[in-house]
């Protein structure tokens, strides 16, 4: 595990327009300047938000990156439950999700 | 007496990116209170605004976090975030290098904050300036308190920040107006988005608008993780506020909870 490496590439691309470009371009090169695992390497690349979020990635951190590939934010509160369904509960970090199979509607009201 | 104005408002970012998911009459009567605390900023002649925010790993990082920053810039940028997203559009804001040079020193006689002489804002501080200073035209003192990355700064420190905070202001000549942004209760960027715990907001409100220090110190990190969620870290901007308005009450103009804003929305300010 090297959640503080996958958080960093992570805020590296969210704050830099530089960075952005060279995990588009050139992924694997922009990777090498961290400790990553293959399983942090192609969850970053695919981007797959439910795996990235089951192990651990900061809300904050993983929001920014959904926002950067124009995920849609119904999509990607589905995308993490679709990672703990698959992954097993969130692993690391302060994130975890704190009531399985509910949603919070805009009418406050919670729906299975 | 040059902290002319203090106040708090909420900050998450569906509060600009999913505007119209929201209630619309809910969310006028939001925007309509901020408007009111942009007309009430302007009106006491306040020459900078400085922001107390939690910001989102915008700036800081584990690698080098520190418990409180302060901006010495005379131009900052914002925000990271993709600006069709944020609804923000990217923009230089400007700040005012001498000023925080001053307001700086005079905090570091009781609190050892950081400084920085860059810094990119996010939602945190983009989306308050997107209603309180629509037009970029007040120089701001962007503060940070890290609100997100454990361990985090205990919140008696958090009103020590505040408390600096007013005397560094009340040292200077300039008129300066001061607003504290961060959620109340929220598990923002969860699946949980949405979850609000409106009796926790309520009574943290409560304390709050009493300015009744020892309520408010009165929460671990335990009760706030538990009843107010990641989120709920944030009252650290508020404490700070608090400490700053020196004893006043404060007035709540806008306390509702806005689940698509992913929090109970919070406009008001101090009665100084």
């Amino acid at each position: 595990m090297s959640l503080y490496y996958l958080q960093k590439v992570l805020y590296d691309i969210n704050r830099d327009l530089a960075v952005q470009k060279q995990y588009q371009d050139d992924a694997d090169t922009l990777f090498d300047n961290y400790a990553l695992t293959d399983e942090e390497r192609n969850a970053l690349k695919q981007p797959d938000i439910g795996l990235l979020y089951v192990l651990g990635v900061n809300g904050q951190i993983l929001m920014h990156f959904a926002a950067f590939h124009k995920i849609e934010w119904a999509d990607y509160l589905q995308l993490m439950r679709d990672g703990i369904t698959e992954h097993g509960p969130v692993r690391e970090g302060v994130y975890a999700m704190t009531v399985v199979g509910e949603r919070f509607t805009d009418n406050g009201n919670v729906e299975s | 007496m040059s902290l002319v104005y203090a106040g708090v408002c909420s900050h998450g970012p569906g509060i600009t990116a999913r505007a119209d998911q929201a209630d619309p009459e809910l969310r006028d009567e939001f925007y309509a209170s901020l408007d009111k605390m942009r007309q009430d900023i302007e009106d006491s002649g306040a020459e900078a605004l400085m922001m107390v925010a939690a910001e989102h790993f915008a700036n800081f990082f584990m690698n080098n976090m520190p418990a409180y920053c302060i901006g010495m810039a005379d131009q900052y940028e914002g925000p990271i975030e993709d600006p069709e997203w944020l609804k923000i559009a990217r923009t230089n804001v400007p700040g005012n290098s001498d000023l925080s040079k001053r307001v700086i020193t005079e905090i570091m006689q009781t609190v050892d904050t950081a400084f920085s002489e860059e810094w990119k804002f996010d939602h945190g501080i983009s989306v308050p300036l997107n209603f309180l200073t629509p037009r970029y035209d007040l120089p701001v003192i962007p503060a940070n308190i890290n609100c997100q990355g454990p361990p985090l700064t205990p919140l008696g420190r958090a009103w020590e920040f505040g408390k600096a905070i007013r005397r560094a202001c009340d040292a200077v000549p300039e008129k300066i107006a001061l607003v504290g942004t961060g959620g109340i209760s929220h598990w923002p960027a969860t699946p949980d988005s949405g979850k609000i715990n409106l009796e926790w907001d309520a009574e943290f409100m409560r304390h709050f608008t009493n300015n009744d220090k020892h309520s408010m110190l009165g929460y671990s990190d335990e009760d706030i993780y538990r009843d107010g969620g990641q989120g709920g870290y944030e009252i650290r901007t508020f404490i700070a506020t608090a400490a700053a308005a020196n004893g006043a009450k404060a007035d709540v103009h806008f306390f509702k909870p806005i689940p698509i804003f992913a929090t109970s929305c919070v406009c008001a300010s101090f009665q100084l």
